[in-house]
């Protein structure tokens, strides 16, 4: 299980950007972290693997635990080691190796039989065996979200952590990407989905976050948050009825009051 | 012709030593984004202790060299992570001009070690030529020329296909990135300098040997190893080795032609032709024959 409790990040000493985060990634689920444009989520991805540091960023309360041990001291390639590792948003792959430089990369920190595990890749993802000597930098959108996500995987880990792997890609490749992340996670690997694609993310999740300006503002089991009248209309874009948008924020404090009077 | 042929070795000979240096600057620069200043007294340093150990306690050449090398290998280490590590982040304008420092700090201590007098370095060529037709080469400038082949290509080859190579050259792309998959950029940087720092030594070495010897002036010739980086691109291995060639070489045509064809240009004009041509080359091609465009200039 990856757990992450209480957390807290400050950019810069000054920018308190997480405020008090709880949530946790059972072992072999898919989790989904939602909500706006800077609402940190991808900060939470970079506490879990350690990249804060790259950018002044501190984790100032909190701990985060990787089956049970604290991972928050560790320097990423000690939380790769442990079994996790991230995709980061916008792929950036080594756009100058070619397809096979960037899964070797992927496997600094493994062990064992490479050729083994890249098989393992190119199986999920038969374009990148056909591509496995060209330079990463010629792939489509599409093919270079495969190679980063093949690229993580060749370390293999537990627990993916995955920043928005459908941006910026037309709707059959979302599908495309949909589906191996399920295989991925039939495969047995934990996944944490953070995702502005709502509908995409609760599809396969079984558990969803909803994180508006450093905090968890509600939690539920996938299913219901599709069905979640709020969500619906904020995430999934369906309004029920034709009023005004107000705040997220605003919805749920008055859901709040709703629950205290009831 | 004999003088044209005599004139390509002198300059091959210049060329491999420039070359073993500016592939350690590569190195360090690739990884690091450091201009190390400071390979002039890394360079010094490991000609010192050759000298020091196969000279004056006598011990095996070839040992002496090993040591000599694995010591400065320890200094640029230890430059990197005393000096370089903590200043990670800041300008890197700053942390080329510490190393300006600390070159001048290290010079200064080994220039004291030389001492005044002329030294060797115990090297097996010692004035031993070999005759090829008409054209006389020193055995030292084989071996020299024989090694910067060597570690070229052992160097391309290391960065193709060793695992460590591959994660400095993604060190080198993307260092978050790097990180993300598990590559501790510490150490790579700790490598770097490493491996700078014994290549520094060996062309120390090189130097040190024949005629010209171990003298308090010889980190003089570090300096002109600075044009051949520039000219080749400050990141590029294939570029270090070309951008020596190219400056080796128009020294080697310069000191033998010059007197007779130009001698209005005074006695030690093969001396600024390295900057003459890098200024030529920087003219046309700012980024060098071979460096990448974004590459950040101080
Ligand atoms: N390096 C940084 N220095 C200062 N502030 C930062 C830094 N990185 C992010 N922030 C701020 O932290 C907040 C959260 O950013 P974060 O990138 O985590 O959000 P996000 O939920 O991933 O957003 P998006 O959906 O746009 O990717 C934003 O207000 C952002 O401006
Ligand atoms: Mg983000």
């Amino acid at each position: 299980m990856l757990e992450v409790a209480n957390l807290e990040v400050v950019y810069h000493d000054v920018i308190l950007v997480l405020r008090g985060i709880s949530f946790t990634v059972p072992e072999g689920e898919i989790v989904a972290l939602l909500g706006a444009n800077g609402a940190g989520k991808t900060t939470v991805l970079r506490a879990i693997s350690g990249l804060l540091d790259v950018h002044n960023g501190d984790i100032t309360k909190g701990e985060i635990k990787v089956d049970g041990e604290p991972t928050h001291k560790l320097d990423p390639a000690a939380i790769v080691k442990r079994g996790v590792v991230q995709v980061m948003e916008g792929r950036r792959i080594f756009a100058e190796f070619t397809v096979e430089e960037n899964l070797r990369v992927g496997a600094h920190t493994a062990g064992g039989n490479i050729e083994a595990t890249m098989a393992g890749i190119f199986d999920l993802f038969p374009i990148l065996e056909e591509r496995r000597r060209q330079l990463a930098g010629f792939l489509s959108g599409g093919e270079q979200q495969m190679l980063a996500m093949g690229r993580a995987l060749m370390s293999k880990p537990k627990y993916l952590l995955l920043d928005e792997p459908s941006l910026g890609l037309a709707p059959l490749l979302v599908q495309q990407i949909r589906d191996v992340i399920v295989e991925i996670n039939t495969r047995g690997t934990g996944i944490l989905l953070v995702e502005q694609n709502a509908a995409m993310a609760l599809s396969i999740a079984s558990h969803g976050y909803i994180m508006e300006t450093g905090k968890i503002v509600m939690d539920k089991p996938a299913v219901e948050l599709a069905q979640d009248e709020d969500v619906r209309e904020f995430y999934l874009g369906l309004h029920a009825t034709g009023g005004e948008r107000k705040s997220f924020r605003d919805v749920k404090h008055y859901k709040r009051r709703k629950r205290w009077l009831s | 012709m004999t003088q044209f042929l005599q004139a390509t070795v002198a300059g091959l000979s210049l060329a491999s030593i420039y070359a073993l240096l500016a592939l350690g600057f590569v190195l360090i620069y690739k990884s690091t984004q450091v201009l190390s200043f400071a390979h002039p007294a890394l360079m010094v340093f490991g000609a010192y202790f050759v000298s020091y150990f196969a000279v004056t306690i006598g011990l095996d050449f070839w040992l002496s060299l090993a040591l000599a090398m694995a010591l400065t290998a320890l200094l640029g280490a230890v430059i990197e992570r005393l000096a370089l590590r903590p200043m990670v982040g800041k300008p890197l304008f700053s942390m080329a001009i510490l190393t300006i420092g600390l070159d001048i700090a290290i010079r200064v201590v080994v220039n004291d070690l030389i001492g005044l007098n002329l030294r060797g370095v115990g090297d097996p060529w010692g004035f031993s030529t070999v005759k090829l037709g008409d054209v006389v080469i020193e055995t030292r400038v084989i071996a020299m020329f024989i090694t910067a082949v060597v570690v070229t290509v052992a160097l391309l080859l290391f960065f193709r296909y060793s695992k460590v190579g591959l994660a400095m050259r993604a060190t080198a792309a993307d260092q978050e990135v790097a990180l993300a998959q598990g590559i501790s950029v510490h150490r790579i940087f700790a490598l770097a300098w490493i491996f700078g720092g014994a290549l520094a030594a060996l062309a120390g070495m090189f130097t040190s040997t024949g005629p010209a010897g171990l003298s308090p002036t010889s980190w003089i010739v570090a300096l002109k190893a600075l044009p051949a980086i520039v000219v080749g691109g400050l990141d590029s291995v294939h570029g270090a080795v070309v951008g020596a060639l190219i400056i080796g070489l128009a020294e080697g045509y310069t000191s033998t032609y010059q007197a007779t064809a130009m001698p209005w240009l005074g006695s030690n004009f093969s001396q600024v032709v390295p900057y003459l041509v890098m200024l030529i080359v920087l003219l046309a091609k700012p980024y060098g024959l071979f460096g990448t465009e974004e590459v950040e200039r101080v």
